[in-house]
């Protein structure tokens, strides 16, 4: 789960990070306000979205004097921001963050995230702030700094003054080290406890009166861990998320949008995107990844279809089940009442794999359904029907 | 021959008394007379569940029966700690099917692993079973035939796909493992290659990765250097839009890092036999085998 930057800033503050005063505003007066509470000549205008890339999409301005303030609010509320995370539709900027301008000395990078390779938190830092890291990881890895944490011991005072000697912090005075120390250690901490999947931090800036200050702050949330974060579960804002996914969810129903023109209804994460993989090696795209779980019973059903058949690009619906343990005749029975029950216009490749298969296909031959529910046993000649008919 | 698992296998299963653990239990019991020899849960104990005798703790279990092997389907907010108590009793192995464990705690765990006696499948995985003699997990036993192939995955039902494949070309299995898709596990490709090697009665290898992380390129290279038996596999999720995450919660391409494509081309260049499609593993194993 994503939060808007403000939010993020709202928490990691709680562990002693610094962060520049800012308030929100969600319409042009309230920035203006804002600006005027806030006392600053220079603030800057940020629009809230949770996609990366904000700045150069036009969604973050400085701004000089509050009549800048003033025409740069009116300008990024209510735009589509464009960035290269949102997708070419664009997000549409409903919140500002204003905040005091700040006097930069210094950029640079910091993050908190899951190292898989050495199953530990690891801390990463960089003197290149601002930057994409990913590009800096490729181009200059030597300039990525490192530190592993061990969980049991965690985070030590060493280990976060190696990193700000390491981004060589002693430069903006001798009480920077620790200063520096203690804001990575304050990082950490709000990350185990808030159990997040990543903390990035980039820029980390120091001021021209030395004070070192996040300024930018992306916060992921582990989904596994939210049980024990009710007050994080309040953050989640549903216009920053696709409306099917969103329908989705509360049918405990794994679904993710695509834009091809067949929708999948797959039992289990990996063959759902097996079952994506085969559309498009013969020749067609899928319309969505969906995994209706170990239990895909009537109620599962109908709401898949319902989620399905609202994207009009869907040509063909593919349900591909390996039922296993599952008995194959209870899965077409409910595919087939409710396929009448959500009136499906397209037709359904069905493609069963368990105990009672013959049963099953009997079934869908008495349904009534004729060539609107097609059951073929072999998955190959399942997912080659579904592309056929997505074409015709 | 066979690895980690046989008849010989003494199961305890945490969280025996909830429904799925119930479930399950009783499944792998018909399976070929699989021992399950104890049940655990706290509060519970000197009851009997179906037949098996429930302890309080995995120590009390395992001093009673003898218990050699877990079997975990704990609730995730509990999860980490049944590994943690396991891990305590020194048992051998640990089958954690629990999906949806804080990767915070699996960091935790993995530590705890580490100079431990305890060897970690999952979580979030269906388990393992060796064909004719023991299922450890939730996949259906019957798609499976004794065999030489050894088939390690990170998925469930992809998993049951290949299973099936094989077994309908006319190719049976030594022992199936799902290491489960999960982030952070407790046994990865690299162990499962180096297991498969060793093991006498396994002559080819079917491994089925997915997008997310490295652990498939990192286990292109090991093959390249210690195995010399034939291995097929599969990644899935070459249509997955990157940055979302595809249902498992280690299933997602950050970064650039983790893509099939990147993944299929470690696996070509160690000289690995990649099906081209979800429905052509045991084909691609048959020419593999030639």
């Amino acid at each position: 789960m994503k939060i808007h930057e403000f939010q993020a800033k709202n928490i990691v503050s709680r562990y002693g990070v610094a962060v520049p005063k800012g308030l929100i505003a969600k319409t042009v007066a309230e920035a203006l306000d804002a600006a005027k509470k806030l006392e600053k000549e220079v603030c800057v205008v940020k629009a809230q979205i949770h996609a990366g890339g904000r700045g150069k999409g036009g969604g973050v301005k400085v701004s000089k004097g509050l009549e800048a303030v003033k025409t740069n609010a009116s300008d990024i509320l209510g735009m589509q921001l464009i960035t290269k995370q949102t997708g070419p539709a664009g997000q549409k900027v409903k919140t500002l963050l204003i905040e005091e301008g700040m006097d930069i000395k210094s950029e640079l990078y910091f993050s908190v995230l899951i190292d898989r390779a050495t199953q530990q938190v690891v801390l990463l830092a960089s003197t290149e702030g601002g930057m994409d890291i990913e590009e800096v990881a490729e181009k200059t890895p030597e300039k990525i700094l490192k530190e592993t944490i061990n969980p049991t011991i965690g985070l030590r005072p060493y280990q976060a003054q190696r990193l700000a000697f390491g981004l060589k912090l002693e430069q903006y005075g001798p009480k920077m080290i620790r200063q520096a120390a203690s804001f990575f250690m304050g990082l950490y901490t709000a990350f185990i406890q808030e159990d997040c999947s990543l903390l990035e931090i980039n820029p980390v800036v120091i001021t021209g009166d030395d004070r070192i200050l996040a300024l930018d702050c992306k916060m992921g949330f582990d989904s596994n861990a939210l049980f024990r974060h009710a007050d994080t579960l309040k953050l989640r804002d549903l216009d920053e998320e696709d409306p099917a996914e969103v329908e989705a969810s509360k049918h405990d129903l794994n679904f993710i949008k695509l834009d091809g023109s067949i929708g999948c209804m797959v039992n289990g994460a990996g063959l759902a995107m097996a079952t994506m993989d085969i559309i498009q090696h013969y020749g067609s795209f899928p319309a969505n990844f969906l995994d209706v779980g170990g239990t895909a019973d009537t109620k599962r059903v109908e709401e898949a279809f319902k989620l399905i058949t609202k994207d009009e690009n869907v040509k063909c619906i593919f349900v591909n089940i390996f039922g296993g343990i599952v008995q194959c005749d209870i899965i077409a029975q409910g595919v087939v009442t409710a396929y009448k029950q959500v009136d499906v216009q397209v037709p359904v490749v069905i493609r069963l794999q368990g105990t009672n298969a013959d049963k099953a296909e009997d079934i869908i031959a008495n349904s009534g359904l004729g060539e609107r529910v097609i059951m073929v046993k072999a998955f190959a000649d399942a997912a080659q029907k579904a592309v056929e008919i997505s074409k015709s | 021959m066979s690895v980690l698992v046989n008849k010989d296998t003494k199961i305890l299963v945490q969280g025996i008394t909830g429904s799925q653990g119930s479930l399950h239990t009783k499944a792998c019991k018909e399976y070929c007379d699989t021992q399950i020899v104890a049940g655990v849960t706290p509060g519970k104990g000197g009851m009997e569940h179906d037949g098996t005798p429930v302890f309080n703790t995995v120590k009390d279990a395992v001093t009673a029966t003898s218990a050699n092997c877990s079997m975990i389907f704990v609730p995730p907010p509990f999860c980490a700690d049944a590994i943690l108590e396991a891990i305590d009793a020194e048992i051998e192995l640990v089958v954690a099917i629990t999906e949806g464990v804080p990767v915070v705690d699996m960091v935790t765990v993995a530590s705890a692993l580490k100079g431990s006696k305890t060897r970690l499948i999952g979580p979030n995985c269906p388990g393992i079973i060796t064909p004719g003699e023991c299922k450890i997990g939730i996949m259906p036993g019957f798609i499976h035939k004794q065999g030489a192939v050894g088939v390690v995955s990170r998925s469930g039902t992809l998993t049951y796909e290949a299973v099936d494949q094989l077994t309908k070309v006319g190719l049976g299995q030594t022992t199936c493992i799902g290491i489960g898709g999960d982030p952070i596990n407790g046994t990865n490709f690299i162990d499962t290659l180096q297991l498969f090697q060793d093991d006498a009665a396994t002559k080819a290898i079917v491994m089925i990765g997915e997008i997310g992380g490295t652990a498939e390129e990192e286990a292109a290279e090991f093959a390249q250097q210690y195995v010399t038996k034939p291995i097929v596999s599969f990644i899935s999720g070459r249509t997955a839009p990157p940055g979302r995450r595809m249902g498992h919660a280690g299933a997602i391409v950050s970064g650039g890092q983790g893509t099939a494509a990147g993944k299929i081309k470690a696996l070509q260049k160690a000289g690995i036999y990649v099906s081209p499609t979800p429905a052509a593993i045991g084909d691609t194993m048959i020419e593999a085998l030639k």
